[in-house]
């Protein structure tokens, strides 16, 4: 077994509105940025103890379908790497 | 047997939803969501709140509680199933009603009272008024924009699956009358079954006559 980080990054699909990000956008302009867009995500680094990188990548896939990404509003990737 | 009202760390909403049930003469126990649910319950409400903190997402951490497997077993049972605010949340989150509830457009809770229209009268929620009907009761939410694709969304309007829409006091679907941002106004939606719904405004709070309108107590008869 091997310790892995593997990173979920959860960010809303593409044309789903942010209010958040958004709000953001506009608190940066008004610091006097100039900006054309802002994306936000979430990113999640799980650590496993995994057989290899791949046994440590679909766990955390699984993470994200069930639990850490919303597949109704949701995009995500998982990156692996040993810890 | 009576309506079950699943209370979880964070649900707010539990003492008015038994409360405003009561007002209509329909027994209700608050069940402990980690007890499991009673035996052949009459009905199962999913109550308001802000259940574990909305940590994640709202309505994320209580749809993944062992006590949502009973809630769908029973739903699939037959048992009326409504989720109230957080427990729409909760409900679309565990699967039992499509679409996703998300930051609203204001990114800003915001408590007011708004107007609905009745989309589907043909529902037990529902039975209590005609189509067009235009009913007012409060929101009370950060995270009630309603989002689904397209073709899912044209899908659930060509079943009759919407139940309510926000509107102006004309009955009319406008933009302006939209609290959230939800996608054609969409406040409520039924699951595969018409005796599961979940909609965001609070019918439990539009139901006792001492405390101001009763438009919310057609959508709780479902119980009786």
């Amino acid at each position: 077994m091997t310790a892995y980080t593997a990173t979920v990054t959860v960010r809303l699909k593409r044309g789903v509105l942010d209010p958040e990000a958004e709000t953001t956008q506009q608190a940066l302009e008004r610091l006097g940025f100039e900006l054309e867009d802002l994306r936000s995500a979430d990113r999640f680094e799980v650590d496993v103890d995994a057989d290899d990188a791949d046994d440590a990548e679909a766990r955390a896939t699984e993470m994200a379908e069930r639990l850490l990404a919303n597949p109704t509003i949701h995009d995500y990737d998982v990156e692996v790497a040993e810890a | 047997m009576s309506v079950a009202v699943i209370r979880f760390g964070g649900s707010n909403c539990d003492r008015d939803a038994v409360r405003a049930l009561e007002h209509l003469g329909i027994e209700s126990e608050i069940v402990w969501h980690a007890d499991g649910l009673p035996a052949d319950p009459d009905g199962i409400v999913i109550p308001g709140g802000f259940s574990y903190g909305d940590y994640l997402r709202a309505g994320a951490m209580a749809a993944r509680t062992p006590i949502l497997d009973d809630v769908r077993a029973a739903a699939d049972s037959g048992t009326p199933v409504l989720g109230v605010c957080n427990g729409a949340q909760i409900g679309s989150e565990s699967g039992l009603t499509p679409g996703a509830f998300t930051t609203n457009r204001s990114a800003r809770f915001q408590c007011e009272p708004v107007c609905l229209r009745v989309e589907n009268a043909d529902t037990p929620w529902t039975a209590a008024y005609d189509e067009g009907d235009v009913i007012e009761i409060p929101i009370a939410h950060g995270e009630g924009r309603f989002e689904i694709d397209d073709d899912r969304l044209a899908a659930l309007e060509d079943d009759d699956r919407v139940l309510f829409r926000y509107c102006d006091a004309d009955g009319e679907v406008t933009d302006a009358a939209n609290p959230n941002g939800s996608k054609h106004g969409v406040a409520g939606v039924l699951g595969e079954d018409d005796h599961v719904a979940v909609l965001m405004p609070h019918p439990e709070r539009a139901s006792l006559p001492d405390i101001g309108p009763t438009d919310g107590q057609g959508i709780l008869r479902a119980f009786e």
